[in-house]
C-alpha cells in the first residue's frame, strides 16, 4: 500500500469516528428531547411567563398591559396583608425549615444506629406522616375548639383551663399549632435521603477512624459522617426549603381560608387569593416571583454553609 | 453489577451486629429513649385517625373523649359508601379518573425521564450540564409558584379540563428524573461500551443493559410519581365534575363539617393507607436509590 493510500485510509477512519461521535450526540439529543420538551413547556416556560406577567396588569380577559414595577411597589408598600403573609411564611420557614432539617438528619442518624429490622420499622414510622395524604386533617379534631376536642377536654379535666380554647380560630394560637403540625410532617424526602446516605458511608472510613483515635460518636459524626453526607445534605436542603416556603394546604385545612385576622395567611395563600379569586394574574405573578427568588437565595446561602462543613 | 448490590446488605449487617468500640452505653440509652418518645408522637395522630374512623357517632362526641373506641364499628365506612352513592357523578368515575391519571402519568414518566436520565448520566454533550442544573433549580418549583402561568400554558395548548393537564406535566417531573440520573451514574461505562462494541444500538443499550440494572430506581420513581398523582386534586385545571379526581371528591366529603366527622376520619384513613402501604412494600429498594440522591458540586 502506498503512502497515499494509507493517508486516505486514515482520513476515512477519522471521518467515520467523527461521524460516529456526531451521530451518537444526535442520539443523545433525541433521548433527551421528549423530557426536555415537556420540562421546558410545563416547568421553565411557566416560570418565565410568571416573571414576565409580574410587570403587567393582567386579568385573563383583557390582554396584559405593561405597568413596570407597579405590582412590586404595591406589594411591598401598600399591601398590609402581604406583609402579614410574609411575616407568617418567614416564621414558618425559619422554624420548620431548619428545625425540620436538623431533626430529619438527627433522627436519620439515630435510626442508623439501630439493628436492621428495627431500622426498617422506624423509617416507616418517621416517614409516614409526610406521605399520609392529608392526614394532617386529623389535627382539626384534636384541636377542635369546643370541649369535645381532645386537647381541650384533656386540659379542662386536669384543670389547666376552665373554658375551651379556640385553637384554630383564635389568632394567638393558630401559628403555634400550624408550626407543630408542619414539624410533624417534616421528615420527608430529605429524611429518606439521609437514612440512605448514612447507610452508604464507607465502613472502612469508620474503621480507620477507630484506629486514629476517634473517641466518641460525636467526633465520628463531625469528622467522618457529615463530610461524607454533603451531597445528601444539599439535596435535603433543597427539599426542605421548597416545603418550608410553600406552606398553604395545611393552614387552609386547619385554620380556614382566609383565616381569622389573616393570622395564618401565608405567601402562597395570598397568591391563591389574587390568582384564583380576584384574577389579578400580574399581581399574583409578582408574588410568585418574589417567593421563588427568596427560595433560590435561601438555597444559595445554605449551600455555602454546607460547603464549609467538616473542614 | 446486580451481584455487587445483593452482597452489600449482608456485609452491612455484620458490621451492624458487632458493637462499635467508641459507643457509650449512656449514649445508646439516650438515643433509644429519644427515638422511642418521638416515634410515639409521630405515630399518635395516625393511630388517632384510625381509632376515630372506627368510632360510632356517640363516641366521637363523648366527654371525656377516649383514644380507643369501646365499641369499634365500620359504620363510618358504610356511611361513606352511602354518601358516595349519592354523589352527582357516579363515584366509580372519580376512582377511574384517578387510576387512569396515575397509571398513564407514571408509565410515561418512567420511560421519558429514564431516557433523559440515561444520556445525562452517561454522556457529555454540549448543553447537558446546563440542562441538568436547570432541573436541580426546578426541584424548588412547587406547584403553587408555577400554578397560574401553568394554567395559562395549558389553556393555550387546549389541555385545560382534560386529564392530560395533569398527565403531561407529570411526565417531566424533575424529582424523578433527578433521582434516576444520580442512580444511573453508578452504572459502569464499560458495560455500555462493550454492548456497543457488540453492535447494540443506543436504544437497545438503554432497554436491555441500562434499564434492567436500575430496577430499584424504577420503583422509587414510580412511587414518587404515584404519590404525587394519587393525591393530585387538580381542581384548578379540571373543572368538569365527570373528570375530577378521587382526592377532590373525598375532600368534598371531608369538608362536610361536624356531622361528617366520622366519615372524614374514614376518608383520611383510606387516603393515607395507599401511599404508606406502597412505601412499606418497597422500602429497601427506595432507600437503595436514595443513597445516590446527593447533589454533587
Amino acid at each position: 500500500m502506498s503512502t497515499m493510500h494509507k493517508f486516505l485510509d486514515l482520513r476515512r477512519r477519522t471521518l467515520s469516528v467523527k461521524w460516529y461521535q456526531a451521530r451518537q450526540m444526535r442520539v443523545c439529543y433525541l433521548f433527551l428531547l421528549p423530557f426536555a420538551a415537556l420540562f421546558l413547556t410545563f416547568y421553565i416556560l411557566p416560570m418565565a411567563t410568571s416573571i414576565r406577567y409580574s410587570f403587567t396588569y393582567y386579568n385573563i380577559l383583557e390582554p396584559p398591559r405593561y405597568i413596570g414595577l407597579a405590582n412590586y411597589i404595591n406589594l411591598i408598600l401598600q399591601d398590609d396583608i402581604f406583609l402579614i403573609s410574609v411575616k407568617n411564611t418567614f416564621i414558618i420557614a425559619v422554624i420548620t425549615g431548619p428545625i425540620g432539617y436538623i431533626l430529619s438528619f438527627m433522627f436519620a442518624w439515630f435510626i442508623n444506629e439501630l439493628p436492621r429490622w428495627l431500622r426498617s420499622v422506624a423509617v416507616v414510622i418517621f416517614y409516614a406522616p409526610s406521605i399520609a395524604g392529608n392526614a394532617y386533617f386529623i389535627f382539626s379534631i384534636i384541636f377542635r375548639g369546643d370541649v369535645y376536642g381532645y386537647l381541650n377536654s384533656f386540659l379542662v379535666r386536669i384543670g389547666v383551663i376552665h373554658s375551651p380554647i379556640l385553637w384554630l380560630t383564635d389568632p394567638k394560637y393558630m401559628m403555634p399549632v400550624v408550626v407543630m403540625v408542619l414539624l410533624w410532617m417534616s421528615m420527608g424526602t430529605g429524611f429518606l435521603a439521609f437514612v440512605a446516605g448514612l447507610k452508604g458511608v464507607d465502613q472502612a472510613q469508620y474503621e480507620a477512624g477507630y484506629v486514629d483515635g476517634i473517641r466518641n460518636r460525636w467526633q465520628e459524626l463531625y469528622y467522618i459522617t457529615l463530610p461524607n453526607m454533603r451531597p445528601m445534605l444539599l439535596f435535603g436542603a433543597v427539599m426542605s426549603i421548597t416545603a418550608a416556603f410553600s406552606v398553604a394546604d395545611q393552614t387552609m385545612a386547619l385554620c380556614g381560608y382566609p383565616s381569622t385576622d389573616y393570622a395564618a395567611h401565608t405567601v402562597v395563600t395570598h397568591l391563591f387569593d389574587y390568582g384564583y379569586t380576584r384574577f389579578d394574574m400580574g399581581y399574583a405573578s409578582a408574588i410568585a416571583t418574589l417567593l421563588f427568588l427568596t427560595m433560590i437565595l435561601a438555597n444559595k446561602a445554605i449551600q455555602s454553609m454546607l460547603r464549609r462543613l467538616g473542614t | 453489577m446486580a451481584k455487587e448490590r445483593m452482597a452489600r446488605p449482608r456485609k452491612d449487617q455484620n458490621v451492624a451486629n458487632r458493637r462499635k468500640p467508641n459507643r457509650s452505653r449512656a449514649g445508646d440509652a439516650f438515643i433509644y429513649l429519644m427515638l422511642g418518645l418521638t416515634a410515639l408522637v409521630m405515630v399518635y395522630p395516625l393511630v388517632f385517625a384510625v381509632a376515630a374512623s372506627l368510632k360510632p357517632l356517640d363516641e366521637l362526641f363523648r366527654f371525656p373523649p377516649r383514644l380507643f373506641p369501646s365499641n369499634p364499628t365500620f359504620d363510618n365506612f358504610a356511611d361513606l359508601v352511602v354518601t358516595m352513592g349519592q354523589s352527582w357523578v357516579p363515584f366509580g368515575r372519580y376512582l377511574s379518573n384517578t387510576v387512569l391519571i396515575t397509571l398513564i402519568g407514571t408509565a410515561g414518566h418512567l420511560v421519558i425521564a429514564s431516557m433523559a436520565a440515561f444520556v445525562l448520566a452517561k454522556y457529555d454533550f454540549p448543553g447537558s450540564k446546563a440542562f441538568f442544573r436547570l432541573v436541580v433549580v426546578a426541584l424548588m418549583f412547587s406547584g403553587y409558584v408555577t400554578g397560574i402561568p401553568n394554567y395559562l400554558v395549558l389553556t393555550r395548548l387546549g389541555l385545560v379540563d382534560t386529564s392530560f393537564a395533569v398527565i403531561l406535566p407529570a411526565f417531566a417531573a424533575p424529582i424523578g428524573m433527578f433521582l434516576m440520573k444520580q442512580f444511573m451514574e453508578g452504572i459502569p461505562m464499560a458495560l455500555i461500551e462493550s454492548a456497543k462494541m457488540d453492535g447494540a444500538s443506543e436504544m437497545r443499550v438503554f432497554w436491555q443493559i441500562v434499564m434492567p440494572n436500575v430496577k430499584p430506581a424504577w420503583l422509587t420513581l414510580i412511587i414518587f410519581s404515584v404519590q404525587g398523582l394519587w393525591n393530585s386534586k387538580a381542581s384548578t385545571v379540571i373543572y368538569s365534575e365527570a373528570r375530577k379526581t378521587l382526592t377532590y371528591a373525598l375532600g368534598q366529603i371531608q369538608a362536610g363539617g361536624i356531622a361528617r366527622t366520622g366519615q372524614a376520619a374514614a376518608v383520611t384513613v383510606i387516603m393515607m393507607l395507599v401511599p404508606i402501604t406502597i412505601f412499606i412494600l418497597s422500602e429497601s429498594r427506595i432507600l437503595e436509590t436514595m443513597a445516590s440522591s446527593g447533589i454533587k458540586e
